[in-house]
């Protein structure tokens, strides 16, 4: 018999110190791109420029956070569901309050938050399975968006225009109340996510041993759903309702291979989301008619494969190089 | 003296097909129960709907004489192990921290003490080098060791294990027995689903034979009889006879 470990010898860092680490080398590429983008690019930092990356930054941030736990309770789709919903609540905003921001938000929450609901119930009183629900419910609800958007643009309002950019999202618009607004409500989410911190884990890991403790876990659960919607409707104006979930889930599935703790994961998956948020960003504002969803998503999308592919324990080429040591052993003995 | 558990007319029905029907059952303070019956007869449901876990269509569960509102830090709970994600990013120790969230209540995080009990109660089911473990890296008998342990911190009176044996090797089966010995010796009442008719006789002191409906329940002596157990599985009952002696499995 040979002594063959089955633990990853990955033990030899431990979990802790690896994350550390990368986090620091994340703010260190982070803050290094800026001077790089400068160099190379010739890109200036003026009032614009400084306000989308601050604002992308942010929200990547608290998207990524919050996605961490949409993406251990399985619900990536739902999360797609729920940002594609959104947008016939941004029409009907603008039909009853004009061309302003916070209703615009507003009708998404409501839109989104209706849509999820309607979801839910499906599953609950018919015989539907989630995914035809989450089907059925996103391709409606984005399709009477669409239809909405349109009949507002026939109306000849002028302040219509650039409504349409809410489906792929347009950083390059930002002003500094877009920033103030995500960093508030983005700091009483996380507060909010702090406070019931030990009964959000325990719902997501067993929903059925949280309910025999006398846990709320319905209306617990309700809570999670709506900090789930607000990162979604927060994020709508730069990410756009078709791609936001990755800015949502990307950073989370990244930070998992990292780390075998909750709180790790969520740190780093803020990390990675700020690091995503902010350069996906940048990159759209140097051009007006760059889209910001698809910029971000490239950037988040590259920091799931690098993880999927480099994590210690976890990763593809990691996974591979143990088990060609694992054969080099067997036939040396 | 008042029964640990007492279940009055309980019924459950999944859409329209009757899981548990017009279940009475009174299970004694400090007994060992096992609760045995084909795939279906719906013993989990019937922990479950004990639990409040799922709604039921009919009947009344009293804990000591209380409701399970007010008896609920008596009751303790071991869910099947297949029920979580043991993927789920924490430790072995945070997962038997759980056992102690209920308690806690709002907004306060557990401390040194709680770290502590969490700690004696990996102790007692033989997973203490484990506590910094990722859950990921457990094997099934160690998951249920863990679940075991976050049960022991609830250090409830009243304890419903579901299937806890269920594909466990032969270390973890000796352990969960001895957990249950030493759990009866301290007074507590334990409820366990069971599948494997050859161990129930060494295992546990009291038995219900379900099969959607109660068929009998009482001590091992008096209800675990072949002619008994023919009624619960119907046609589908040779094991009983044709088991291996005792003498095989004792220790």
């Amino acid at each position: 018999m040979t002594t063959l470990t089955l633990v990853p010898s990955s033990a030899s860092v431990p979990d802790s110190r690896r994350v550390w680490i990368l986090i620091g080398v994340l703010v260190i590429v982070g803050v290094l791109f800026i001077p790089f983008s400068i160099a190379v690019w010739g890109v200036e930092y003026n009032y614009t420029l400084r306000t989308v990356a601050v604002g992308g930054a942010l929200l990547g941030a608290i998207c990524g956070v919050i996605g961490s736990f949409a993406v251990l309770r399985r619900e990536s789709l739902v999360g797609d569901a729920l940002s594609h919903a959104a947008l016939p609540g941004v029409g009907v905003g603008f039909l009853i309050a004009g061309r302003d921001m916070n209703a615009l938000l507003i009708g998404a929450g409501i839109s989104s938050w209706l849509g999820v609901q309607f979801i839910g119930a499906l599953t609950r009183t018919t015989r539907l399975k989630q995914d035809t629900a989450l089907g059925i419910v996103l391709a409606a609800w984005f399709a009477a968006g669409i239809a909405l958007l349109a009949f507002i643009q026939t109306t000849g309002n002028a302040a219509q225009a650039g409504l349409d950019k809410f489906i792929f999202g347009q950083a390059a618009a930002m002003v500094e109340s877009d920033v103030t607004r995500i960093a508030a409500f983005g700091i009483f989410m996380l507060v909010v996510l702090l406070l019931f911190w030990k009964e959000f884990t325990l719902i997501t890991f067993d929903p059925g041993f949280a309910r025999a403790n006398g846990i709320r876990v319905g209306i617990l659960s309700t809570l999670l759903s709506a900090l789930i919607v607000a990162a979604v409707v927060l994020g709508l104006q730069i990410a756009g309702v078709i791609l936001m979930v990755g800015l949502l889930i990307a950073p989370g599935v990244a930070a998992r291979q990292w780390t075998h703790r909750l709180g790790q994961m969520c740190a780093l998956a803020g990390v990675f989301g700020a690091f995503a948020g902010g350069v996906g960003a940048i990159l759209s504002a140097l051009d007006s008619d760059i889209p910001t969803g698809p910029m971000i998503i490239v950037a988040s999308s590259a920091l799931v494969v690098l993880s999927l592919a480099f994590a210690p324990g976890r990763g593809i080429v990691w996974a591979w190089l143990k088990a060609r040591a694992d054969r080099r052993q067997y036939k040396t003995v | 003296m008042t029964a640990a558990l007492s279940i009055r007319d309980l019924t459950v029905a999944y859409q329209d097909k009757p899981a548990v029907w017009d279940v009475d059952l009174d299970v004694p303070e400090g007994v060992l129960m096992g609760v045995v019956g084909p795939n279906g007869a719906g013993k989990s449901t019937l922990i479950k709907a004990a639990l409040n876990l799922i709604p039921r269509a009919a009947g009344e569960i009293r804990f000591y004489g209380k409701s399970y509102a007010q008896a609920r830090d008596l009751v303790g709970y071991v869910p099947q192990r297949g029920s979580v994600d043991w993927d789920f990013p924490t430790s072995v120790l945070d997962v038997v921290t759980m056992g102690l969230y209920g308690r806690l209540g709002w907004f306060r995080r557990p401390g040194k003490a709680d770290q502590a009990a969490a700690r004696a109660a990996l102790d007692q089911v033989g997973l203490a080098d484990y506590a910094d473990r990722q859950i990921s890296q457990l094997s099934g008998g160690q998951q249920q060791r863990t679940f075991l342990a976050r049960a022991l911190v609830q250090d409830a009176r009243l304890y419903f294990m579901d299937e806890p044996f269920a594909a466990v090797d032969a270390v973890t089966e000796r352990a969960i027995v001895e957990l249950l010995r030493v759990l009866r010796s301290r007074g507590k009442t334990v409820i366990v689903v069971h599948h494997d008719l050859a161990t129930v006789d060494q295992y546990f002191d009291y038995v219900t034979l379900l099969n959607v409906e109660v068929v009998a329940s009482g001590t091992v002596k008096d209800t675990f009889t072949p002619e008994l157990l023919r009624q619960t599985y119907g046609g589908r009952m040779n094991t009983v006879e044709t088991r291996p002696p005792l003498a095989l499995t004792g220790d």
